[in-house]
């Protein structure tokens, strides 16, 4: 087990020095000039701002500059946000982008296994019926089509919640909801799929051929057994929500890492696209990586020798 | 020793004749597996509506310059943000009238439109006619769907059967390289190679493609090394097949029904990224419509004018679920052993 930690942080580690490199190297290829009004500097003042930006060495020596601040933590200055390091810029927006993501994974999963489960125990009847249709209905429409569909409804047309902005819980209800209904869907779908083949399997038959209570089988013997496959889509979920989550906090104006990502391309912001696409894989490989050592610890059958994949 | 009578062949008779013969009989004309798959596809409600909607929809992207009404770029900066009017039906909401300071109000009249005039899905803040930018719009995206699942096609299915059939090193090499690039989360390669390349539809179906052939290669590879141990492989191998041969002659259409049933679920994602990037306004370029960029329009003037965004959000979802539904019912009548249990 230990071994196989360290081999997978070795790998995590060689990965993100890839995407690094390829990301510092297509940024270099980006036409355009992070610069807005270069029309109207002189070829001194260019100069200067050029050095400022350690733009004037060679690629090479920028790549190694990059490289080693990297190391240390440090990812660069931002060209267009009051020059502030883009770890800060980073760190300043993390918390709404996290706070509405954590609350649509919790609540899609939650109500994901919930809705499998209902489905699976009353099987091809209509509520199963209708289970399906919802999830297939999470899975299909966009999280930006739902969010403004909300955003008019239940902000504009009936009040509930407040249209956009960042200020208390209120204001976070419904971007989450547009992000849940991905997660939703796919625990659903997924949770149905294993609750069928774990009801159909013979400890259930003996669990009930002994008299437990239906609920009681259904609670300790079906739910359970069938919820840890489960944990292997956390992972697949997390990059939808977070993928989702850049247009959402665009729509409902939030201060998050997702809408700072739109506004960088827009403005050819270099450092910060470079950061925040490390800074995004750096997440979603550790998010994988937990799940992969978690998924080993709850069901000892799986052979991490496999990569913790069936 | 005794001669044993001879008992004369009239005195033998079959017993139950009749029914052995009932027996034997072959009932139903054998079918083959694709037949079979077609059978159960058809017998399958949901997927039959789906494969309908979709071929509909297909049918109007494909003959959009005969069926538009109009021409999707044309502006008429005078009739612009008509409501949506059908002829000189009087439905409320189709009928022309907009709310306006709290009455209902001719629109069509108020801009000075010419008599007869009626845009069935209104028009935009340009004054372009709604409905042919949404059918010019589908059309796109569509393209930009099928392009993008045929790049994956061609570099998923030849990686995973090359991985799967070399095996020992050249498929521990190939397998890493599957692992990191699957490892980079594939919207920001998307987002990456979109402000990299000049934005357009082939750099849409680039940015796409690039990291959707990973699932396909892997799916590939898994069946092709189950494929490989079987006898008729073998037999053509003892035979001095030559691999290409064998590829394209037993492996890949032992795995069409994997890669069908993949396609389809590659054809929303592709129409799901689309839609995204033209959405964040680094997709389909101005003044082309996308689903993605008619919906980004609608989103800006959703408050006054719902319908503009109604229409394009309701066509990306149909596609978005039809195509669901459709891959599900295709893995379904592939094989039917997924969904009996």
């Amino acid at each position: 087990m230990a071994k196989y930690i360290l081999k997978r942080i070795l790998y995590l580690f060689l990965t993100l020095f890839i995407i690094a490199s390829i990301t510092f190297f297509l940024m270099k290829l980006l036409p355009g000039t992070p610069f807005s009004n270069q029309n109207r500097m002189s070829a001194d003042q260019l100069k200067i701002v050029k050095a400022q930006y350690g733009l004037d060495q060679s690629v090479g020596v920028q790549y190694v500059r990059y490289m080693v601040g990297l190391l240390h933590g440090n990812l660069g200055t931002s060209f267009q946000f009051n020059n502030e390091p883009v770890t800060a810029l980073i760190g300043q927006r993390l918390a709404p982008s996290m706070q509405i993501g954590a609350q649509a994974m919790i609540l899609g999963t939650v109500l994901g296994i919930l809705l499998g489960a209902v489905a699976a125990i009353r099987k091809n009847t209509w509520v199963d019926t209708l289970a399906t249709f919802i999830s297939i209905l999470g899975l299909s429409i966009p999280s930006f089509v739902l969010a403004v569909l909300l955003q008019f409804y239940l902000a504009y047309k009936w009040k509930i919640y407040p249209v956009a902005l960042w200020d208390n819980f209120q204001s976070s209800v419904l971007p989450t909801l547009a992000l849940t209904a991905l997660p939703l869907g796919t625990v659903a779908r997924f949770m149905r799929t294993e609750m069928v083949d774990v009801m159909s399997s013979d400890y259930i038959e003996l669990a009930k051929s002994k008299g437990n209570p239906n609920w009681r089988v259904v609670a300790k013997h079906a739910l359970r057994n069938s919820l840890i496959p489960v944990v292997t889509i956390i992972g697949p979920m997390a990059v939808s929500v977070m993928t989702g989550s850049m247009v959402v906090e665009n729509i409902f104006s939030i201060p998050g890492i997702g809408e700072q990502f739109v506004k960088s391309i827009t403005t050819n912001d270099y450092p910060t696209i470079m950061g925040l696409t490390i800074f995004y894989s750096f997440l979603l490989i550790i998010v994988y990586l937990i799940v992969d050592i978690l998924y080993g610890l709850i069901d000892p059958r799986i052979r991490l020798g496999n990569g913790g994949k069936e | 020793m005794d001669q044993i009578p001879q008992i004369p062949k009239e005195k033998f008779k079959l017993v139950h004749d009749e029914n052995n013969k009932e027996q034997e009989k072959i009932g139903t004309p054998s079918l083959t597996y694709m037949q079979d798959v077609r059978r159960r596809l058809f017998k399958n409600k949901v997927a039959v509506v789906c494969l309908t909607l979709l071929s509909i929809i297909v049918l109007i992207s494909i003959f959009a310059p005969v069926i538009a009404p109009h021409d999707p770029n044309a502006q008429q900066v005078t009739l612009s943000n008509l409501p949506p009017k059908l002829g000189n039906l009087n439905i409320p909401g189709m009928n022309g009238y907009q709310n306006m300071g709290g009455h209902m109000v001719d629109a069509y009249k108020q801009a000075g439109a010419p008599k007869g005039t009626s845009f069935i899905l209104g028009t935009d803040y340009l004054g372009r006619d709604l409905l042919s930018r949404i059918i010019y719009g589908t059309r796109l995206s569509l393209i930009v769907a099928v392009l993008a699942t045929l790049v994956d096609l061609l570099i998923g299915v030849p990686y995973g059967i090359v991985s799967g059939w070399k095996g020992g090193r050249t498929d521990t090499v190939m397998q890493r390289i599957v692992e990191i690039v699957s490892s980079i989360p594939n919207l920001i390669v998307v987002i990456l190679m979109m402000i990299v390349l000049k934005p357009g539809l082939t750099s849409i179906v680039i940015a796409i493609a690039i990291t959707g052939w990973v699932t396909m290669a892997r799916l590939i590879r898994a069946q092709t090394f189950q494929l490989k141990e079987q006898e008729y492989i073998l037999a053509a191998r003892t035979l001095g097949e030559p691999s290409m041969k064998i590829a394209t002659k037993h492996l890949i259409p032992n795995l069409s029904s994997t890669i069908i049933i993949q396609t389809m679920f590659t054809i929303p994602n592709a129409i799901f990224f689309e839609a995204f990037l033209s959405f964040i306004g680094i997709g389909i370029p101005a003044p082309n419509a996308s689903l993605g960029t008619l919906l980004s329009d609608g989103q800006k003037a959703f408050r006054f004018l719902p319908y503009q965004m109604w229409a394009p959000a309701i066509i990306l979802s149909i596609i978005m679920i039809a195509t669901n539904l459709l891959g599900d019912g295709l893995r379904d009548a592939f094989d039917p052993q997924s969904s009996e249990h």
